[in-house]
């Protein structure tokens, strides 16, 4: 069987649906998990004090707005090049979590940033190429609304996310292109199978189940949105056979 | 069982609370989208069926 057919709406409807309970319920499972463990039950940083709790917010939320439109470019490139409906649609779908997980990113930032940097917001690199995102995000869902054509729309909609996923890797690696700015390196890095010395364990291990936990929220919420589309499709065919009749 | 958040507090409090109210309304308008869709999609092939 081809990897394409679970891209079939059929298909997708069918396996999407046996899925979508286990992925929403670990996401749940991990999400509450890893933010009790991080608020209730971690120590204060010795320079930061108890705003390292914001860390189990932030940063997933910043790892998931990235991802996210990885997400958006790759099924904008699969509607491109092989015109799979389904592609297209799951892109739809990632937009709003996306851009609530950029918003999510930057308002939990800034909270982190005053008692920190002394400023809630600075034109750092990092920061700058998040704001620029969160911009795309809301450009690519307002794109999607203002053409009535389904297909015209995932065209030109694709045009826009393969443009904005230079920012998503800007977003990502700016701190490394500008040796500049407030915001610090990255957090959680692993390097030949092992964890490197930017976090301890303590910090650690709370941030890893959070992080897991808004990655299987977000493809939880990708699934869903996925199929909703996917109705909301054969609705409107449905209602144009009805207006002829 | 709260933990003590020092000086903190408000910008610590802040955070979770705006950051888990987005999170829960993201969830809830995903959710009811999903059921209104749903819905319609039943009725609209009921009606076609009949």
């Amino acid at each position: 069987m081809s990897i394409w057919e679970f891209a079939n709406p059929r298909q997708f409807m069918g396996w999407s649906g046996r899925a979508l309970p286990w992925v929403a319920g670990l996401a749940g499972l991990c999400l509450s998990a890893g933010l009790i463990w991080g608020f209730f039950f971690t120590p204060d940083d010795f320079r930061q004090g108890s705003t390292v709790k914001i860390i189990y917010l932030h940063v997933p939320a910043a790892f998931s707005a990235i991802n996210g439109y990885l997400i958006m470019f790759i099924g904008s490139l699969i509607w491109l090049i092989r015109r799979h409906h389904v592609s297209a649609l799951a892109a739809r779908a990632a937009a709003p979590i996306g851009a609530t997980m950029t918003l999510i990113a930057l308002i939990t930032g800034a909270f982190w940033g005053q008692p920190m940097w002394g400023t809630w917001w600075v034109w750092d690199p990092r920061l700058t190429s998040f704001l620029i995102l969160f911009l795309f995000y809301l450009g690519y869902i307002a794109l999607w609304a203002a053409i009535d054509d389904p297909d015209t729309a995932a065209d030109l909609t694709s045009v826009l996310a393969i443009v904005g996923s230079v920012f998503a890797i800007l977003s990502r690696y700016a701190v490394l292109f500008w040796n500049q700015g407030l915001h610090q390196g990255t957090t959680v890095t692993v390097a030949d199978g092992a964890q490197q010395d930017n976090i301890a364990n303590v910090f650690f291990y709370p941030l890893i189940l959070s992080m897991a936990g808004f990655s299987l929220l977000f493809i939880s919420l990708v699934l869903l949105g996925t199929r909703t589309h996917i109705r909301a499709r054969r609705l409107r065919v449905l209602f144009q056979k009805e207006m002829r009749t | 069982m709260i933990p003590d958040l020092g000086k903190y507090t408000f910008e610590v409090s802040m955070s979770y609370g705006i950051g888990l109210a987005l999170l829960a309304g993201l969830v809830a308008v995903y959710v009811i989208r999903a059921r209104q869709v749903k819905k319609q999609l039943i009725a609209a092939e009921a009606r076609k069926d009949a």
